[in-house]
């Protein structure tokens, strides 16, 4: 409780600290916002932002010398959750030299290395090219994911903001990651019960006091961080198949932690069940193939039928080049029966509240950090595009290496007809 | 030996008689279904020709189109439906799909679009390896998608044959086969190719090994070419000679005629080669190249290799460079397969802008096509295209909807060799239609009829007779749980 309470004040003066300066002071005047609060949508609202914070929202909130922004009318929404991604880890998927999420000392199966110590979060650079083409699109901050390999533990990971800072993580949000179900079986030895066997004796092993014995899973700092999860801690299992999500939520329960399911193509046959243990859920809306057994009961119902029920949903692609298209996963769901305020909160307050940075981040409302997304039309349409872009009160240059690509070649090609 | 100009090559292949033997080993049983005539009232119609017609109504019969205009009138059997405040556009065409030969489930027993083990396996045929049952299949039908062309892997060089097949479900790929649709093949440049052998410690493992690669398959294929010409000119030769013998023999005293006969032994064919005949008649024209090709540069290299060797590269496929050499394609007369904005999973992706396909259009001869090389993707084509008519608009690059739907429809029939079959609503063409609930360039636009050569495939009122794979029967009864 009281480390908490120490993460909450150290990441509000962390955000002061390196914006005050730079951050100024603005209005948006008259937009359609939505607030992804319970607030909803505010026509013809003005949003006040002072030193990076949302200071006041309103019908014209007190008189200043900001800078006027008019939307006549647009809409503006909270920066949008990129999802859970390798955004500033991961350059070039077949280039194994540009890729940092994942570890993989290739140890065999039966020496088996579990580092849950490792924080993927330390090798963020804000200047990849992936930053500026993810945030141009309005997505503000994403979830830094390692991937598994040696284990069924990837280690944990933060969110951050791409707004190009160097210390870019959004205290509070580090979480444990922890591959389930079929992709996890491979890593332990073949079978999916393997993996509560080894999970347990890792457990096991945390727990315990006094020397280590051979062949454990864990080296001491990896026990440490595995403790810090044993009581409430964020654990995300990745788990697709009906029957592995009660067995992890029984598991996670059991031994203290607080989990969320990654994946869940199979969720919504076990609905009531997340909803009564209030266990959220990130899906793709967009998986609806049997893409394995793992995934026979997928459809493109499932983010729908698990709010019906009341699951808490986010939306996630896990995809790092396209995770702006989060958008697009949110307008499918609506496509196929999720109401629209909940689709736009599974890109932005929902994750913000999971992540632990509901205080901060996902919602336009005073004292939110200002994130926010000026839009030329519908948020969650795919014809409409970001207008502007603001990251911690700072207009973000609408600018990445392929507009500048597309700003190169597109003269020669219209030129080309006028021949 | 003495290479032939151009001209000569490509007059010498034009009288060259065709290699293949029996030209459908593997024939469509495809038929028309019998479906009552269908009158749709009252649509917003994107008829992929370009234009785009206001309350219009279309009428469909014997599977045809047989009218597009104001107030039409029905024979009275035909099923009327009131299309008010909904668009109507051609049947979709994904030109790069890997449905059935990449199937879901993704397992290994149904892992059958590669055949990655040896650079040019022009002798191997994408329908042999298509699995009718893959549940992909339907997911694309509700996705208003009718015609889809699929092909090999690219991990080769030369990949194999293509198959165009109507998205009709069937027990056999036969069934779904489009009669009298030309084969494609399949090509692949760049980085797969290389990756896949230079593992292996053999060639090509660099991109020239690629296009030595390339050359050496359509020089062994001239070759084997000529083989075949000259078998067939002794053959002629043999015949015109045996006739004369039996005319001359008529006439002669009967004792000569025999010893006449011994001299006379007809030529011995070729032996078939799978491979080099699959190239041959590419040469010839009579199977259309769809080549995997990221970068521009080596686009160009591409059409070179065309250019030497006598054949047309149909479409470029993927073509994330496509932007920057638009104007040259355009001039070329070849299309470019596109994503609306995939990139960045690989060096030769590294450049891709999301105004690809906008700018590949924009030139007076452009030809843009939006595929998909993906069972999630297919089932949301006008999305793709919905997405780069906007990047394409802020770069001062206008794409209306009538002129984007041929980006789904007239485009890819064309490239496919189909224009005069399906990809445009008119007259004559075959009745592959799509009922959308509101303008289709929208993310919350559905399908909600889909019909295939006039009958009705997909009803998204009616689910319970859509199309369901043998797969997808698990026993189980699920109570909505939520």
């Amino acid at each position: 409780m009281v480390k908490n309470l120490y993460l909450i004040a150290w990441a509000a003066g962390s955000i002061l600290a390196a914006h005050h300066a730079a951050a100024q002071d603005f209005l948006i005047r008259g937009a359609t916002v939505h607030t992804a609060s319970s607030r909803g949508t505010l026509k013809n609202t003005d949003v006040l932002v002072r030193g990076g914070i949302i200071v006041a929202l309103g019908s014209e909130p007190g008189t200043s010398n900001a800078t006027v922004v008019e939307a006549k009318g647009k809409e503006l929404t909270p920066g949008l959750f990129g999802g859970l991604t390798g955004i500033g880890l991961d350059e070039i998927a077949e280039e194994s030299q540009t890729l940092d999420s994942g570890m993989n000392f290739k140890s065999p199966e039966w020496d088996q290395q579990w580092r849950p110590e490792l924080d993927v979060a330390l090798a963020y650079n804000p200047r990849s090219f992936v930053v500026p083409i993810t945030r141009i699109e309005g997505v503000t901050w994403t979830m830094l994911v390692p991937s598994a390999a040696d284990s069924i533990i990837g280690g944990q990971g933060s969110a951050v903001t791409l707004d190009g800072r160097y210390e870019a993580v959004l205290p509070g949000s580090r979480s444990l990651f922890v591959q389930m179900g079929a992709a996890g079986a491979k890593a332990a030895g073949g079978t999916r019960a393997a993996e509560y066997m080894l999970l347990e004796q890792a457990i096991h092993e945390a727990r315990a006091t006094g020397p280590m014995t051979q062949r454990a899973l864990l080296h001491a700092a990896g026990r440490e961080a595995l403790t810090r999860y044993l009581t409430g801690g964020r654990v995300v299992f990745q788990v697709d198949r009906a029957a592995d999500i009660l067995k992890v939520v029984a598991f996670a329960k059991r031994n203290g932690m607080s989990p969320v399911i990654l994946g869940g193509d199979e969720a919504w046959l076990v609905a009531k069940d997340l909803a009564r243990a209030n266990v959220p859920v990130i899906l793709n809306p967009l998986n609806d193939l049997p893409a394995d057994f793992d995934r026979l009961g997928a459809t493109l119902e499932n983010a729908a039928r698990l709010q019906r029920a009341g699951v808490r949903i986010v939306f996630s692609s896990g995809d790092t080049p396209q995770a702006r298209l989060v958008r697009q996963l949110a307008g499918n769901a609506v496509a196929h029966g999720l109401p629209w305020e909940s689709a736009l909160a599974a890109i932005t307050s929902t994750p913000a509240d999971i992540f632990g940075l509901g205080a901060s981040h996902g919602r336009i409302a005073v004292g939110q950090t200002a994130d926010l997304v000026l839009w030329s039309g519908d948020p969650l349409e795919v014809s409409t595009l970001a207008d502007q872009v603001w990251i911690a009160g700072r207009p973000v240059e609408m600018k990445s290496r392929q507009t500048e690509l597309r700003d190169r070649y597109v003269e020669k090609v219209k030129t080309h007809q006028a021949r | 030996m003495i290479m032939l100009p151009r001209a000569a090559a490509l007059a010498a292949a034009a009288f060259a008689v065709s290699v293949a033997f029996a030209s459908e080993p593997f024939p469509s049983t495809y038929q028309v279904p019998p479906a009552p005539p269908t009158l749709i009232q009252g649509a917003t119609v994107l008829t992929g020709t370009g234009e785009r017609l206001d309350g219009a109504d279309l009428l469909i019969a014997n599977g045809r189109i047989q009218a597009v205009g104001k107030a039409l009138s029905a024979p009275p059997e035909a099923r009327v439906i009131d299309a008010k405040g909904k668009w109507v556009t051609p049947g979709l065409i994904d030109v790069h799909s890997h449905l059935g030969v990449y199937a879901s489930p993704s397992v290994k027993g149904l892992d059958d679009g590669n055949e990655a083990t040896s650079p040019v396996t022009s002798n191997v045929w994408a329908e042999h390896s298509v699995w009718p049952q893959d549940p992909g299949f339907e997911t694309a039908l509700e996705g208003g998608v009718t015609t889809l062309q699929i092909l090999p892997g690219s991990a080769n060089l030369i990949g194999g044959r293509s198959v165009v097949v109507k998205n009709v479900s069937g027990v056999t790929y036969q069934a779904m086969k489009f009669p009298g649709a030309a084969y494609g093949l399949k090509m692949a440049c760049g980085e797969n190719p290389k990756r896949v052998y230079g593992e292996k410690h053999q060639a090509p493992s660099t991109r020239m090994g690629n296009v030595a690669g390339y050359r050496q398959a359509f020089a062994d294929a001239q070759d084997y070419q000529q083989q075949w010409d000259k078998y067939h000119r002794e053959l002629a030769e043999f015949n015109k000679k045996k006739a004369e013998r039996t005319e001359g023999a008529s006439k002669k005293s009967k004792d000569k005629d025999s010893a006449a006969e011994k001299d006379l032994t007809p030529p011995s064919p070729p032996k078939r080669d799978l491979k080099l005949e699959t190239l041959a008649q590419v040469m010839q024209g009579e199977i259309r190249v769809h080549m995997h090709c990221y970068r521009a540069d080596e686009m160009a290299t591409m059409l070179n290799v065309a250019d030497e060797f006598g054949f047309k590269i149909e479409a470029f496929h993927h073509a994330v460079e496509a932007y920057k050499i638009a104007d040259r394609l355009s001039d070329k007369g070849v299309c470019a397969a596109m994503w609306a904005d995939w990139w960045g999973f690989k060096m030769e992706a590294y450049d891709g802008v999301q105004e690809n396909l906008a700018m590949v259009d924009f030139p007076e001869h452009g030809c843009a096509i939006v595929h998909s090389d993906s069972a999630d993707g297919i089932q949301r084509l006008n999305q793709e295209a919905a997405k780069a008519m906007a990047h394409g608009q802020r770069a001062g690059l206008t794409v209306t909807p009538e002129r984007a739907i041929r980006w789904l429809t007239a485009n890819p029939a064309k490239s496919l060799g189909l224009d005069d079959r399906i990809g445009t609503l008119e007259a004559g063409k075959g009745a592959d239609v799509v009922i959308w609930n509101r303008n289709p360039f929208s993310v919350y636009a559905l399908a909600e009829q889909v019909f295939i050569d006039g009958a009705l495939k997909f009803d998204r009122a009616h689910p319970q007779n859509k199309p369901r794979s043998d797969f997808l029967l698990d026993g189980h009864s699920v109570e909505a749980p939520w």
